[in-house]
């Protein structure tokens, strides 16, 4: 009975939502960007998903229980840690190094801070630029969809952002080189409206984030006279931008609550992206420019929170 | 200088450096080198051996002193003290080991302002006999290369696959995580590190201790504080 009594300050509202229903909606809107992995990659792809889920699912049982917490797994963040994380690494990677990001995602990100809502950055991005530091050559070795039709174990490919060359139809459908998730947008983009739909996350940050890099490259391909409309498109459509733009910018636990700061948030995500893309020495860098407005969230929200009805106005 | 000497037994000043205090993990000091020097087990080794020398001879010095620096001055007398040893040391490390000069490079010299050696003569030293300091001066030594041998050992098998130089497990091709070499990796190893220590110290050795020594009594500088005067200490 004592656990069915929730004392908290107010405002009460009261909403049929819960951790587990919002988990599982993000499952769902995960789907079927999962089985355009599996179609695009082939048996891999299955495995390293089965193996991320499976050992994340582990780790957290076994870190709560060592931690004298409670059991958590129902609550289905770890399955949604372990699809995002494999959704992150290239299909031809060894399912170990694939279990150690899970460990390190678990573990280290999620529950040495304290589970699920206390973690600071996303647990399945930095478990995966855990693993781009430590293991660069096969975190960056891509293999090329529908290699199991050639009869081969695995052909490599270089990607749009690392100067391979792919139309953009088959970059909308996902028939490019990359990590498991993150090469079908059309698949994304279902799932981030079902998401928009379901009102689990709010359009904003995407928005303004897919927004901000569209921006920032009609800027450049103006400045170094490019094709604009191909140079927006490829920079929208290549890369991890989609899946971090829908699925990890809008973790709860790391991004602003409040609307002025998801905008500041998102509008961040797009220049790091993009100054990381254009001028830095990575091909890639979505997972960076996340993390690194993670870290921000804090301050921004300081500065962003609404002025309390009936406080002074700050003198500036 | 009103404190008895014989407060503690030179035992328990000498163990209490290793784990209780120790310095890097428990007193949080010395963090530039431990972070920067302990990519390898033979360099953190080195490292730690440098410093403990240069703790003992200044702890010594110092503590013979301690009734002749005045307090107001006492900081660069410190600070003269050190560097002088800390060139001794520099010198012979120089022309005996040139690999291990070459390897803790700029960090070597800069012993003269490592935290550790300073926070002992202002805590210890200066309020102690020289025999104590001597022994304290072993201890916290001996704490520093502990913790920083451990993290250079545990950095050096998973980020390079090998001990002391030797390989391990890359030459059956198993990858290392490049990223416990990293300064990234670095402090993750040093964070788990102050969490094991703070895990067994946490029952044994309650913080009143540690409260105790940093308090205005036993500052050095008590008798010439403004805020004893005002009565803005509370003890």
């Amino acid at each position: 009975m004592k656990d069915k009594l929730i004392v908290s300050s107010s405002p009460h509202l009261r909403a049929g939502r819960t951790t587990t229903g919002i988990m599982l909606d993000v499952i769902i809107a995960l789907m079927p960007a999962l089985v355009a992995s599996i179609i695009y990659f082939g048996y891999r792809a299955a495995i390293l998903i089965a193996v991320c889920v499976a050992t994340c699912v582990v780790a957290e049982f076994v870190s709560r229980k060592i931690m004298k917490r409670e059991n958590t797994l129902f609550d289905l963040s770890a399955v949604v840690t372990g699809i995002l994380l494999a959704f992150n690494l290239p299909a031809g990677l060894n399912p170990i190094i694939a279990a150690i990001g899970s460990v390190v995602a678990i573990i280290v990100v999620k529950q040495m801070f304290g589970g699920l809502g206390q973690n600071f950055v996303n647990p399945a991005l930095t478990a995966r630029i855990v693993l781009l530091v430590s293991f660069p050559t096969p975190m960056t070795t891509w293999a090329s969809p529908f290699y199991y039709w050639g009869g081969t174990d695995a052909m490599t490919t270089a990607t749009v952002l690392g100067g391979g060359e792919v139309s953009l139809l088959d970059m909308f459908l996902g028939n490019q080189g990359g990590s498991l998730g993150e090469t079908c947008a059309l698949a994304l983009i279902i799932g981030g409206i079902y998401l928009v739909i379901r009102k689990v996350i709010s359009p904003l940050i995407p928005l303004c984030y897919m927004g901000t890099v569209a921006l920032f490259t009609l800027i450049y391909s103006a400045c170094t006279g490019g094709n604009i409309g191909v140079d927006i498109l490829t920079q929208l459509l290549s890369g991890g931008l989609m899946l971090g733009a829908i699925f990890m910018a809008t973790d709860y636990a790391t991004t602003p609550i409040n609307w002025r700061g998801k905008i500041v948030f998102a509008i961040g995500c797009g220049i790091l992206t993009m100054v990381i893309r254009l001028f830095g020495s990575l091909p890639e860098g979505v997972s960076f420019a996340i993390i690194l407005m993670n870290i921000l969230t804090p301050l921004i929200e300081k500065a962003t929170s609404p002025r309390p009805f009936g406080k002074e106005r700050k003198a500036s | 200088m009103a404190k008895d000497p014989n407060q503690k037994s030179l035992g328990t000043i000498f163990t209490r450096g290793i784990i209780a205090e120790n310095p890097v993990l428990r007193l949080i000091l010395g963090t530039c080198p431990t972070l920067a020097v302990s990519t390898g087990a033979f360099n953190a080794l080195g490292m730690g051996a440098a410093a403990t020398v240069v703790l003992i001879c200044s702890n010594i010095v110092i503590s013979a002193l301690r009734n002749v620096i005045p307090d107001k001055v006492r900081i660069p007398a410190y600070i003269t003290i050190i560097a002088g040893f800390v060139t001794i040391i520099q010198m012979l490390v120089k022309g005996f080991l040139p690999s291990l000069d070459s390897a803790l490079g700029v960090y070597l010299p800069l012993i003269v302002v490592n935290c550790i050696i300073l926070g002992r003569a202002e805590m210890f030293a200066s309020k102690n006999r020289v025999l104590a300091s001597a022994v304290d001066g072993l201890g916290m030594g001996v704490g520093f290369t502990a913790a920083l041998l451990a993290m250079g050992i545990i950095r050096e098998i998973l980020g390079a696959g090998s001990i002391f130089g030797l390989e391990l497990y890359t030459r059956w091709g198993i990858p290392s995580m490049i990223i416990f070499i990293l300064p990234a990796g670095g402090f993750f190893v040093y964070g788990m590190l102050i969490a094991l220590v703070n895990q067994i110290t946490r029952k044994k050795n309650p913080k009143a201790t540690i409260i105790e020594e940093f308090s205005c009594a036993k500052c050095p500088m008590h008798d010439s504080c403004t805020k004893v005067e005002q009565k803005e200490c509370e003890k």
